[in-house]
């Protein structure tokens, strides 16, 4: 206790010194505005590092749990995308069809190959089987022809284009409904031939050509070109050059037509013809 | 001795009038306050007890804090100076120590050394005033410049003030 003492005697200087300026820089900061809101800044600043340190070092220490967890988000998420993704890719739309049971259901596509310059030209969509695509689908485009699904796999199908040699399609003029067979000539992707007309038609330049809606493959009416050019060849028919309104450059989006009817026609076409066989 | 208490005393209340009333206002250009005041504190005697010096110290920086309104600001750096002063006079003491019935003033231990003394203690009161009062060390060379210009003003002042102390003493 001596000994304290003696020592405290022996420092008292520093002592007093300390004791006095904290007791002036207290009354300092507790007295001055700018010095005050400066120390708090201070302090606070000072408990935000810390806190900030703190908090890094807790993460590297949860860092375990935090991968873990992300993996089950990342899980979770990607089963969402999925899903969602396949909900888009079933996503029907209906034709306006409300006084009569839906016939025909519409599945959006992109194309994701196409060509023009072939006597063959293909169509590739990036849908398939999976969702819901099959041969004998019709492929418009934004209310224009394009073509016929030839082949599906799971998530692709091929669509023959109009723009082939082996496609042909029931066509009729769209103000006196007189009908023939359209196909192109492998000449011009802009241009396909219509032929079967009678001579006795009155067609003009500009005429609207659109789908007869016979084939049971596309509904009546889609549109396919206006009236190019037409001439007498031979016989009694018209050729008609048509100048189609889909443009097969540039392609993009496509609707596929599923018509529900379809296989109750053919039956019932079939049974018709059965008895003569 | 005796009458250094009094004496001690008047000056005390004469610096820190002088302080407050005129080198106060005197601000040239923002960088240069003089504070002279410390001058108190330089010339107490030598056999002052260490507790005393820094009881005064507070005394004198807390009357010039009051009249300025900067309480803690002075009474800190003053007292900082005055825990150095004994430091200080160790260092630069003369060869033989200092004498008995001397202050320590100019006309004792001469210019030189008065030169040396006042300029350690002041440039050490006015960096820690400066700072203190800045309390940031952002501006750390603005306010460095201050330091430096104010405390060659005052060291100026005090030297200045030593001759009128001269003939003061030899009055009394």
């Amino acid at each position: 206790m001596k000994s304290l003492l003696n020592f405290l005697l022996r420092i008292h200087f520093l002592l007093l010194f300390i004791l006095i300026e904290i007791f002036s820089i207290s009354l300092l900061v507790n007295n001055n505005n700018y010095q005050r809101s400066r120390m708090v800044n201070f302090s606070r600043e000072l408990s935000g590092k810390y806190h900030q340190e703190l908090s890094g070092l807790k993460k590297y220490f949860s860092l375990q749990e935090v991968n873990q967890q992300l993996v089950e988000e990342n899980n979770r998420l990607l089963n969402i995308i999925e899903s969602t993704y396949k909900s888009d890719d079933v996503f029907f739309r209906n034709v306006n069809d409300t006084i009569y049971n839906q016939r025909y259901f519409y599945t959006p596509a992109r194309v994701v190959n196409n060509s023009v310059n072939k006597k063959h030209n293909f169509i590739t969509l990036n849908k398939g089987k999976k969702q819901g695509i099959k041969p004998e689908m019709a492929v418009v485009s934004d209310g224009n022809i394009v073509g016929v699904v030839k082949g599906v796999s799971e998530n692709f199908a091929t669509v023959i284009s109009l723009l082939n040699l082996d496609f042909k399609i029931s066509a009729k003029v769209k103000k006196n409904g007189y009908f023939g067979s359209l196909v192109w000539d492998g000449q011009d992707y802009q241009t396909a031939v219509l032929n079967e007309i009678p001579l006795h038609v009155d067609i003009q330049l500009g005429d609207t050509i659109i789908t007869s809606g016979f084939s049971s493959i596309y509904p009546e009416g889609i549109l396919i070109g206006y009236i190019e050019e037409f001439e007498k060849k031979s016989g009694s028919f018209y050729t008609i050059y048509v100048r189609l309104s889909t443009d097969f450059k540039q392609l993009n989006y496509v609707n596929v037509i599923g018509n529900l009817t379809q296989n109750e026609k053919l039956n019932l076409e079939q049974q018709g013809i059965d008895p003569n066989d | 001795m005796i009458n250094t208490v009094p004496r001690y005393l008047i000056n005390f209340i004469l610096l820190v009038l002088l302080q407050v009333f005129v080198f106060n206002n005197i601000q040239f250009s923002g960088y240069i306050n003089p504070y002279i005041y410390v001058v108190f504190i330089l010339t107490l005697p030598f056999e002052t007890p260490k507790w005393l010096l820094l009881v005064l110290a507070f005394l004198l920086g807390i009357s010039i804090d009051l009249f300025s309104n900067t309480l803690g600001m002075h009474s800190s750096a003053t007292v900082f100076m005055a825990f150095l002063r004994p430091f200080v006079l160790n260092i630069i003491a003369p060869r033989d120590g200092y004498e008995s019935e001397t202050y320590p003033q100019l006309k004792y231990y001469g210019g030189t050394w008065f030169l040396k003394y006042s300029s350690i203690l002041v440039l050490a009161h006015h960096l820690f005033l400066f700072y203190i009062e800045v309390f940031r060390f952002s501006d750390f060379f603005s306010t460095l410049l201050r330091v430096l210009l104010s405390s060659f003003f005052s060291i100026l002042l005090i030297f200045v003030g030593q001759y009128f102390y001269r003939k003061d003493n030899k009055r009394l």
